[in-house]
């Protein structure tokens, strides 16, 4: 018997979930560990399979069918509540027909910490459970702080999409530019043009040909813009296929009358995608800022655009200013 | 001071148990600094901490010399130090020892080990 002792001394530093069973397979002595997980059930004088159960391999139901198990990975579960779930590695002892069953928790111990209330001081020394539980818990911290950071710089990113100038497709500015401009000039009592530019069949080449040969056609039209107005103008595309044009300091009828002519013409020409043609035109009216009394961005945006469905009204491919309008205050 | 929010913060408490990981008691804990660079590496691969080094000089009196590479680090370790003593409950004094090739010196007096009573760790408290 003292041979037994001085196994299950040297077992219990080693690994505190032993079990040591006798040949008909009654646990003769249990790791103090593994006995704090059944504090109600002296678990001594208990039947192994009475206990646990195989739940890999499911063959094994019998003592000498577990004691034939030597070195191989064991799954089982506690019979009763809460059904914590083990590997377990059988160890048989050939002097005594008995076994050494050593058990840990595998996976399980997340939960087995918890449902026991385990310290470190129930692991070996060389168990890596503690390491794994820091492992897991650090890791969880660290996804955690990149997960807010995440919300952080979409929130960021959103509200720097709100504050833009700049239409993402074409690279024009965006309406919100346009108004923070119209409100400048107007706070500055600046004098300007304002142009309403409205693609005409835009709507039939995005049908027809898709939405990319629509964009390519939108970026075509701003590239147009840019190259036919100066470095000082705002160019805005304010909607799908609306753009607004403000030249700063520039009232001449005649000038406008050209620009938009020349403007016309340029985005008349067949622009070709994917060796499809994508035939486009547009239409223009024009309000000039001498034309108000008390100018307010309402009433030039609301004049330009009464000249643009003129222009429409009339064929479209044209420009009309407000100023020649039939029913225009001037 | 820096190191002592980072460990008695309430927002903190998850650090706070990561360096409770490192020991049952502030000893073992002072032990365990000679592997946080590596921990903290496991945990987040590219963050990388300035190296510790614990000497003990008696059971008493123990020197921590933390490496160059992120300044102010060592004055941050200070609060640490003295925030997870309070935490094990363990008495402590400690002082900037000033520099020892490159190396910044903390030199940790330890009074009493079991001072006051500490903060309860329960391993599965984060899980559930």
């Amino acid at each position: 018997m003292t041979d037994t002792q001085e196994l299950a001394g040297l077992l219990e530093t080693l690994c505190p979930m032993y079990l040591l069973v006798d040949q008909n397979g009654c646990i003769q002595q249990a790791g103090p560990t593994l006995q704090k997980l059944r504090p109600e059930l002296p678990l001594v004088g208990q039947g192994f399979l009475d206990v646990f159960e195989l739940i890999r391999p499911r063959t094994v139901t019998t003592v000498p069918a577990l004691m034939s198990m030597a070195g191989a990975k064991l799954h089982l579960k506690f019979h009763d509540e809460p059904r914590t779930t083990l590997k377990g590695l059988v160890a048989p002892l050939a002097r005594s027909g008995g076994a050494v069953i050593n058990l840990s928790f595998g996976i399980s111990i997340l939960d087995a910490v918890r449902d026991y209330a385990l310290t470190s001081a129930d692991f070996s020394g060389t168990d890596l459970a503690i390491e794994l539980l820091y492992l897991v818990e650090a890791k969880s911290a660290a996804m955690e702080a990149s997960r807010s950071l995440n919300l952080r710089f979409q929130g960021a990113m959103l509200a720097a999409e709100e504050q833009a100038y700049t239409d993402t497709l074409t690279g024009l500015k965006n309406r919100r530019a346009m108004d923070n401009e119209l409100a400048h000039l107007i706070s500055t009592r600046s004098t300007f043009a304002l142009m309403h530019l409205d693609l005409d069949f835009f709507k039939s080449v995005n049908d027809r040909l898709g939405h990319a040969a629509g964009d390519f056609v939108l970026q075509q039209a701003a590239r147009i813009m840019l190259e036919e107005t100066r470095g000082e103008d705002t160019v805005a595309r304010v909607g799908g296929d609306e753009f607004v044009i403000i030249f700063k300091d520039l009232t001449q009828g005649d000038t406008l009358e050209s620009i938009a002519d020349r403007l016309i013409s340029r985005l008349t020409e067949p622009m070709m995608f994917q060796n499809q043609r994508c035939s486009i035109s547009a239409s223009i009216g024009t309000a000039l800022s001498t034309q108000f009394q008390a100018l307010k961005a309402a009433d030039i945006l609301h004049g330009a655009d009464l000249a643009l469905y003129q222009a429409k009204r009339d064929g479209r491919s044209c420009h009309r200013l407000y100023s020649t309008l039939t029913n225009a205050r001037s | 001071m820096w190191g002592t929010y980072l460990v008695s913060h309430p927002s903190m408490e998850g650090l706070r148990r990561l360096l409770r990981f490192g020991g049952v008691n502030y000893v073992e804990f002072l032990h365990s600094l000679d592997d946080l660079a590596d921990r903290v590496r496991l945990a987040v691969s590219d963050l990388t901490l300035p190296i510790l080094e614990l000497r003990e000089l008696s059971a008493m009196e123990y020197q921590l010399c933390c490496s160059p590479g992120l300044p102010g680090f060592s004055s941050v370790m200070v609060g640490i130090l003295r925030a997870m003593a309070d935490d094990y409950g363990a008495l402590v004094m400690l002082s900037h020892e000033g520099q020892q090739q490159d190396s910044d010196v903390i030199s940790i007096m330890l009074v009493e080990s079991a001072f006051a009573e500490g903060r309860h760790f329960d391993l599965g408290a984060r899980n559930g």
